[in-house]
């Protein structure tokens, strides 16, 4: 079995040997091979752009689930500070859980910002190649007899095959790398919203509820805190007044 | 000859690189045998850097079909294996000729 480069090199070849062998009509060729490639040249772009916009999905939703850790981070202190021990450890395991899929997905994020930066740069190169084609089958019409003709075509039809396969692949594996962070995404919403972690322990829906419950017991201690403060401003002369009562 | 780096462009290489290259290409092979993802990254990295290193970029306007295509370095276990095994990995994209 041939190695990687050899292999790839093969399935070039006998992709673009598959589509020279139809080549017949010099002229007619050459111009239909033109349209198709802006035909291409058109889908590169718009997988280009489902990329980016499937990136800037995924952006926003790692916002989201960043505020989920913060959340349960938040959750946990509250839990210690109410000497909840046990709850503070579940919120402790589940933050745990949704960081390990936010680095995931943090790492893959990278990779696909270098991929998206290549996909760019790949784009431009075909977009020169298919420009640089349109020029030169005007000279191969004008100067070359049929049968050198062939060769050339063959040639320069075959190099823009190659570009527009390559960007083609670039396209593809970013478009799967963006899935691959979806579905991480979509573990993460499972984990936090539907409480996933149930089986960790024998009542994660009723830990939930406790977490929920502190959470805003904490609210209505601040609450009843701030009021009692309002209060003791506002309400000030009451008391003084009871004071001077039982002093007289 | 002319080597293209997926995802990078084109190089001119001197044909007596091709020994080389080819050497590099059967490590690469052996890793995916051994489902050795760190070797198959060093591997192809390898190659990718042999190729920067002692060829020179064609220029974008230029339509010369290429002698070798090399992966690109980020390549998973599971595309080289389906690299290998069947024409899948590159997608079908018409020529136009």
């Amino acid at each position: 079995m041939p190695g990687l480069m050899s292999r790839l090199s093969l399935i070039f070849k006998a992709k673009f040997s598959k589509a020279l062998d139809r080549a017949e009509n010099p002229n007619e060729t050459l111009d239909y091979s033109y349209e198709e490639q802006l035909r291409q040249l058109q889908n590169v772009k718009r997988g280009i752009a489902d990329v980016t916009t499937a990136k800037k999905r995924l952006e926003l939703q790692y916002t989201s689930m960043q505020q989920q850790v913060d959340k349960l981070d938040g959750q946990a202190r509250q839990a210690l500070a109410a000497s909840r021990e046990d709850l503070a450890r579940e919120a402790l395991t589940r933050k745990a859980a949704v960081q390990a899929q936010l680095d995931g997905i943090m790492q893959q994020g990278q990779q696909l910002e270098a991929q998206q930066q290549k996909l760019i740069e790949g784009e431009r190169t075909l977009q020169s190649k298919v420009e640089a084609f349109r020029t030169q089958k005007e000279v191969i019409k004008a100067q070359y007899s049929a049968a050198e003709a062939q060769v050339r075509i063959g040639e320069a039809a075959t190099g823009i095959g190659e570009q527009m396969a390559d960007v083609g692949l670039a396209v593809q594996r970013a478009k799967d790398k963006t899935e691959q962070m979806q579905a991480r995404a979509n573990a993460i919403d499972e984990l936090t919203t539907s409480g996933a972690l149930t089986d960790l322990t024998s009542s994660g829906d009723d830990i939930d509820r406790q977490l929920a419950q502190l959470s805003q017991g904490s609210q209505v201690d601040d609450e009843l805190a701030k009021m009692k403060a309002e209060l003791g401003t506002g309400g000030a002369p009451v008391p003084k007044q009871l004071e001077g009562e039982e002093a007289t | 000859m002319i080597v293209r780096l997926l995802g990078e462009g084109q190089f001119r290489v001197d044909d007596s690189l091709l020994a080389r290259l080819n050497e590099l290409d059967a490590q690469v092979e052996q890793a995916v045998e051994a489902g050795d993802e760190r070797a198959l990254w060093s591997g192809l990295q390898a190659l990718a850097e042999t190729v920067r290193e002692n060829g020179e970029k064609l220029a974008d306007e230029d339509l010369l079909p290429s002698d070798a295509i090399i992966p690109p370095e980020d390549l998973s276990l599971d595309e080289a294996r389906e690299l290998l095994q069947d024409e899948g990995f590159i997608p079908d994209v018409p020529v136009g000729s």
